[in-house]
């Protein structure tokens, strides 16, 4: 599914913020990415989600090489990405349901076939009342659940969510979480960046990746939180 | 194409208010310039033109034998046998009445019995118009007619007195048409300023966009279409109020109607291109938006 194997990643001419990257994603599979701040979570899920390529090494999303893919065959991978960004990135002058059909309209579904699932997860995140309201007069945690929506909403392959549940209280951070179980159980492969340990013991047979200062702490991706047969 | 289709929902991606600020303002003020200085370079290239044919044919022989009488035969043999010539469309005879009243308007007495320009030893004139367009051969026949029946006489190319007018005004049209062409050059910078400050202040929506998979195509379409309207705005402006400018013009023209003035009108192709222009201004600006955010979105991965 993804295929990482002696990734780095320089911003500029700096050190690298990511090196010697490398461990395989299985289709269908849960994984959580933890480290402190500033270790390069989001760097590495940049790189997942076709936002930037790295410096070195190999990259090979749904089979296909991506570091040397020329750019006008990256829309058609992002289609079958869904995003959670760290900083939602909504856009403010579209009212949440247009939000959260955006990658729908992208792909070109008609407005009849989209309109039925917009409703629905706007009523699942619990935005049913809020539907015709502009990101500005969302809260925090309603603005992130419309992210969420925007990400799961096209049924993606591979999900990516950075910092998902960061501004909501820890019963929507379950909802939310739950929301991504049950894509996982669908098929989709997903990928959570996170602080949050509660979160993390919360899914069965997930896996967790560690990074720490740019490093993949345990490179094998085998490691489980909590650690079942460790001391 | 130009104004590219995109759908309802989709245009709901860039904010309704205006996108590009002052610009519609600018196009309308360079495409009305644009408008003017075409006009007056078809204007000046039409009259130029007039001028140039009407004189480029004419010559005036001048007869200035001392003695009045054998000048008189002289004048009407010349008349009579360059009108039996086959290169010659016309001959005439200047009345002597009607050199005396060119020539009174110098001397400040036109209205008849003036007795200094009575006494004026004033040649005989013989205007003649060639047929068509072999002028030096014609030239070099004429010159044989005028030595056998005037010796001595001078032939006069109207060429060349009104020639350096003629060319003067082909010059000013040839600089109306520069100004022109450096306002449509300004147009596009415009244009593609206008362009590049709206991927800039849309810049977090395109890299939205681009993340969940919009093409390239997609985004263009977007921002051409909002440019081109709003150019449309501006180039529609700027037409009416150029085109308010040259009726007015042409009304008070029509009034003084006479001489070289008449020939300076804009003539059926002239308009026609008037009117061409703006519709080639819209193109214009719709490719050079399109051009500029293409090569804009191609920096982005
Ligand atoms: N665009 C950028 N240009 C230069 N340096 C960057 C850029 N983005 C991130 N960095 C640097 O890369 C390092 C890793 O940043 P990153 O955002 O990946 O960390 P993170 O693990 O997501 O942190 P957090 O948990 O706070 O979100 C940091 O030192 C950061 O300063
Ligand atoms: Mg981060």
């Amino acid at each position: 599914m993804v295929e990482f194997d002696g990734v780095g990643l320089r911003y500029g001419p700096d050190a690298e913020v990511l090196c010697d990257i490398s461990f395989n994603l299985q289709p269908g599979s849960f994984y959580f990415l933890t480290g402190p701040s500033g270790a390069g979570k989001t760097s590495l899920l940049k790189m997942l989600y076709l936002a930037q390529r790295p410096s070195r090494g190999i990259v090979r999303l749904f089979g296909e090489d991506l570091v040397n893919m020329p750019r006008q065959r990256l829309p058609g991978f992002r289609r079958r990405i869904g995003v959670v960004f760290q900083d939602f990135r909504l856009i403010p002058h579209l009212s949440a349901r247009d939000n959260i059909a955006l990658p729908l309209r992208i792909a070109g579904v008609s407005e009849e076939d989209l309109s039925g699932p917009v409703g629905e997860m706007l009523s699942w995140i619990g935005l049913g009342d809020r539907a015709d309201a502009r990101p500005a007069t969302l809260s925090g945690g309603e603005q992130q659940r419309v992210a969420i929506a925007r990400a799961v909403i096209a049924r993606p392959q591979l999900l990516v969510a950075d910092e998902p549940t960061g501004n909501v209280d820890p019963e929507m951070a379950m909802r939310l979480l739950g929301l991504f179980e049950a894509l996982n159980r669908l098929g989709t492969t997903v990928v959570v960046a996170t602080h949050d340990i509660h979160l993390i013991s919360r899914i069965e047979n997930a896996q967790m990746m560690r990074l720490e200062k740019g490093r993949l702490a345990d490179p094998t991706g085998a490691l489980r939180y909590p650690p079942a047969n460790r001391a | 194409m130009i104004i590219p289709r995109v759908p309802v929902q989709h245009r709901r991606l860039l904010p309704d208010r205006r996108l590009s600020g002052p610009t519609p303002w600018v196009i309308a003020i360079l495409m009305m310039l644009t408008l003017l200085a075409a006009a007056a370079g078809v204007g000046l290239a039409r009259s130029a033109n007039a001028i140039g044919s009407a004189i480029a044919g004419r010559v005036t022989v001048q007869i200035v034998t001392p003695n009045p009488v054998t000048r008189a035969e002289q004048a009407a043999a010349l008349r009579r046998a360059a009108a039996a010539q086959p290169f010659v469309l016309s001959a005439r005879a200047v009345d002597r009445e009607e050199l005396q009243a060119t020539l009174g308007q110098w001397f400040g007495s036109a209205d008849g019995d003036d007795p200094v320009l009575n006494s004026l030893p004033l040649p005989a004139l013989v205007d003649i118009d060639f047929v068509g367009e072999n002028r030096s051969r014609h030239m070099e026949q004429l010159q044989a007619l005028v030595a056998a029946e005037a010796p001595g006489a001078r032939i006069i190319p109207h060429a060349e007195w009104l020639g350096p007018v003629a060319q003067l005004i082909g010059s000013l049209a040839w600089i109306a048409g520069g100004l022109v062409l450096l306002m449509t050059l300004a147009s596009a910078a415009v244009v593609i300023m206008t362009a590049r400050a709206a991927l800039g202040t849309h810049f977090a929506t395109i890299e939205m966009l681009h993340l969940i998979g919009a093409t390239d195509r997609q985004i263009t379409r977007l921002f051409q279409r909002r440019i081109a309207i709003d150019t449309a705005y501006g180039i529609a402006l700027g037409t009416v109020v150029a085109a308010a400018i040259l009726l007015l013009i042409g009304w008070q023209w029509a009034g003084i109607t006479s001489g070289l003035a008449a020939t300076a009108s804009l003539g059926p192709t002239g308009w026609a291109l008037l009117l061409a222009l703006p519709l080639l201004a819209i193109a214009l600006a719709a490719l050079t938006a399109r051009q500029t955010l293409l090569a804009a979105l191609k920096k982005i991965l």
